[in-house]
């Protein structure tokens, strides 16, 4: 049976931060799991966000394919040239006192192969737009991961207070 | 504000960390670029609504119920 471990959670204190970085990930594990639920400081656009998602500091040699959906019918496909947690964090445009509900799943993270991993994430919003993504990633990368960084996808944007993530160590015995 | 919170799982211990020159402008450079991804994937969802709208007026001109016009659509 598998087990499910609490590594590290974060939560983002009153000055927000420009990203939030797990390091020295332990190897013990067999997949990781990291929950995110956050808010970012973007005041224009709509109301999701896209943390994207950095695997030992590397932004190269990443893909993602995707579906989603804003207005919770009409849903779109497509290929992008970096990790995401797509819409894993909700704008500040969005109701207030809302934040995200996403998950990145990353199987296999200590091994030797190119690295996957899989998100789906709600940028929540109490009205009609709301975001609604599945993204599988690809990192061309034969390295253990040993940390993640998330970075929000807005320009000069933050996490904003009380945006949270927590990772989470799997193994399978 | 441009640190970064950083906590190592090993220890437990956490920093906020001013971000580097590089990490500034990769940042800058990635929120260029998903700005026009997002508009594109936008006006694709736009494009994809505007076309089953003008399906739905197209069949209800035809004569069928807004119920025959969501069985069809669902």
């Amino acid at each position: 049976m598998a087990t499910y471990n609490l590594i590290s959670t974060i939560t983002v204190g009153s000055g927000g931060a420009s990203s939030i970085v797990f390091t020295s990930i332990p190897q013990t594990f067999t997949d990781l799991v990291l929950k995110i639920s956050a808010r970012t400081a973007s005041n224009s656009g709509p109301v999701f966000d896209s943390p994207y998602v950095d695997f030992n500091g590397s932004a190269s040699n990443q893909t993602t394919r995707y579906l989603i959906t804003t207005d919770g019918t009409t849903v779109a496909s497509g290929n992008e040239a970096r990790n995401y947690v797509l819409f894993g964090a909700s704008r500040n445009t969005a109701t207030a006192n809302v934040f995200s509900n996403a998950e990145l799943y990353i199987p296999n993270y200590a091994g030797s192969t190119y690295k996957s991993s899989s998100s789906d994430g709600v940028a929540e919003n109490n009205a009609t737009a709301v975001g609604l993504a599945l993204a599988a990633n690809l990192w061309s990368n034969t390295a253990a991961i040993t940390s993640i960084t998330l970075t929000p996808s807005t320009t000069g944007s933050n996490f904003l207070q009380y945006s949270s993530a927590s990772l989470y160590g799997i193994k399978n015995s | 504000m441009t640190t970064k919170l950083i906590i190592n799982c090993s220890t437990g211990e956490q920093t906020e960390v001013e971000l580097t020159a590089e990490e500034v402008a990769q940042q800058e450079a990635d929120a260029l670029a998903f700005a026009e991804q997002e508009a594109a994937r936008q006006a694709e969802l736009d494009a994809k609504a505007e076309a089953k709208a003008s399906a739905q007026a197209k069949l209800k001109a035809l004569g069928l119920t807004d119920d025959e016009i969501e069985a069809l659509v669902k």
